[in-house]
């Protein structure tokens, strides 16, 4: 469970080039919930996704994940509830290290990093049949940099990554912006299997309607750093696609 | 003969200073140049506690934690006060300089009729074949100590820090807690090739570090050509070949004396030696682009 409490995001300050990001926003998100974004460019999305995840700090306003206030916590300790998904598929993995060794540090996300070796026999065998259920044939390729691997396989793996150890929450910001139209569906795919399958609070930002209108069970709308729409699952599904392209018009 | 094995012996001592930078500048992306300031803090810390009769081995934790301490400090003053890396290491090594000079209390020690590390192990009898013997050993040993860490999970945190930070911190690792015990661990391996060098040269002086940080620049350049051009992946393999560099590196400095070139132009030979190196694979690229 997510909750916003009044948050506001002012950057520069005082400045000539203030900008507001986000103005005087409060959401709940609750324990399952699957929430699509939508918004033009520069309504806060990326914004907001970044104050839940500590990438950003407020200017007032508090966050809450799972009962905690974690206003003031930064962001690698927030990973123990979060697991994130980026736009760019470069920043979800370390394109140096071997497959098994990117899924290694996933594993261990919530937990400490000790002076022994972890990656043995047991833990290749789990990782490869992980991966095999994205019918890539990358379990083949596990001591291969993942830097070698296209965007669209980084992404899946990076999603993957994300449930590898105790998730609560998944954010997805526009993880298919890079991405070809069949990786793109694969990754909505296997992103929505995830999150069933783990009983997952997620939140996605997109820009293709066609998503946001297909998966999730909450849409909303964000403009000049406001929810302006927010509708619910029966809404969400009541709506038509037609409509949801008049709310960029 | 005896030339070119006191430049692989040389090559031996140095490579620990080569494997610290290989850490700084290749796995955690960061110029480090605390070297030359840790690497005469090595020599220092040996040149006041070997005169005392402590067992050298005894002595080796002592040179460690100074360099780790030196390292830290750079890390310390990156991550915490934001401060380019490169400008927190000349800031530390100009500080070193200092307490070098002052702990040393003169300019030189010299370190005659002392028991020195390699004058625990006499396999051949023969002095200089007896110190190769203790130094590969001490290499071996590091090598593989270093590349067990490097493959623990707490290695591969390492490894995945310096190569996407966004990563890292959405994984739940603490970046700058890891750059800090980097630089702890890659200049406390400079402070022990003084430590290796002080005791095969028989003497520490002040300015023994001076540039030192330009040979292991060098030797890990050396040692990426080799890497990338064999197609190394095994870290114990790359970190072999960090080794392999720094002797390269000693053994082309050996030549280029033996051609009669004034000891005086070491420094100018070393950097020109260190610039081929950078610039040929952007000319040899160029022309097969």
């Amino acid at each position: 469970m997510i909750v916003l409490n009044n948050i506001n995001k002012v950057f520069n300050s005082g400045k000539a080039n203030e900008v507001v990001a986000i103005k005087s926003l409060s959401l709940t998100i609750k324990e399952g919930e699957y929430v699509t974004i939508v918004g033009s460019n520069g309504s806060g999305k990326s914004t907001l996704l970044n104050i839940i995840s500590g990438a950003e700090m407020p200017t007032n306003g508090t966050v809450n994940i799972e009962r905690n206030d974690v206003t003031r916590l930064v962001e690698y300790k927030r990973s123990k509830w979060i697991a994130r998904v980026f736009q760019n598929p470069l920043s979800g993995t370390a394109p140096d290290l071997s497959i098994i060794d990117n899924f290694r540090l996933a594993a261990l996300r919530t937990q400490s990093r000790g002076l022994t070796i972890g990656v043995n026999a047991d833990f290749k065998k789990k990782v490869k049949e992980k991966i095999a259920i994205l019918g890539m044939g990358l379990e083949n390729k596990t001591e291969q940099p993942i830097g070698t691997l296209s965007g669209g396989q980084r992404q899946a793996l990076t999603l993957l990554m994300g449930v590898m150890d105790e998730t609560k929450i998944l954010l997805l910001d526009e993880p298919t912006a890079a991405l070809d139209p069949r990786s793109a569906d694969i990754i909505m795919k296997t992103a929505d299997s995830l999150i069933e399958e783990h009983k997952l609070t997620a939140i996605l930002i997109t820009h293709n309607l066609k998503y946001a209108h297909q998966y999730g069970s909450r849409l909303i709308q964000m403009s000049e750093g406001e929810i302006i729409k927010d509708f619910d699952n029966q809404q969400k599904k009541d709506l038509p696609l037609t409509d949801l392209f008049s709310w960029f018009i | 003969m005896e030339f070119y094995l006191t430049a692989l012996m040389i090559g031996l001592c140095l490579s620990m200073m080569s494997l610290g930078i290989f850490i700084t500048m290749k796995i955690f992306k960061i110029p480090d140049i605390t070297t030359d300031g840790s690497y005469t803090l090595g020599a220092v810390v040996t040149a006041l506690l070997l005169p005392l009769q402590l067992n050298p081995f005894l002595v080796i934790p002592v040179t460690f934690i100074a360099g780790g301490i030196a390292g830290a400090l750079t890390g310390i003053i990156h991550t915490k006060l934001k401060i380019d890396a490169l400008l927190a290491g000349i800031l530390v090594m100009t500080a070193l300089y200092s307490i070098n000079l002052s702990l040393l209390g003169r300019s030189n020690i010299p370190l005659i009729n002392i028991k020195t590390i390699f004058s625990y192990f006499h396999p051949f009898n023969n002095e200089t074949y007896d110190g190769l013997i203790m130094a590969a050993l001490i290499v071996l040993i590091i090598v593989s100590l270093l590349a067990y860490l490097l493959k623990t999970d707490f290695g591969i945190a390492m490894r995945a820090t310096g190569n996407s930070d966004s990563m890292t911190r959405a994984l739940g690792i603490n970046n700058d807690k890891m750059k800090i015990i980097g630089l702890a661990i890659a200049n406390s391996l400079t402070a022990f090739s003084g430590y290796l060098v002080a005791q095969y040269q028989s003497f520490t002086d002040i300015n023994m570090g001076i540039g030192i940080v330009i040979t292991g620049l060098g030797s890990v350049l050396i040692s990426t050509a080799i890497i990338n051009w064999l197609g190394v992946a095994n870290i114990w393999m790359q970190l072999l070949c960090v080794v392999i560099g720094s002797i390269i590196f000693q053994m082309v400095l050996a030549v280029t004396l033996s051609l009669g070139i004034d000891p005086n132009m070491l420094k100018l030979v070393t950097a020109i030696f260190v610039l081929l190196i950078v610039s040929i694979p952007k000319f040899l690229g160029r022309a097969a682009g």
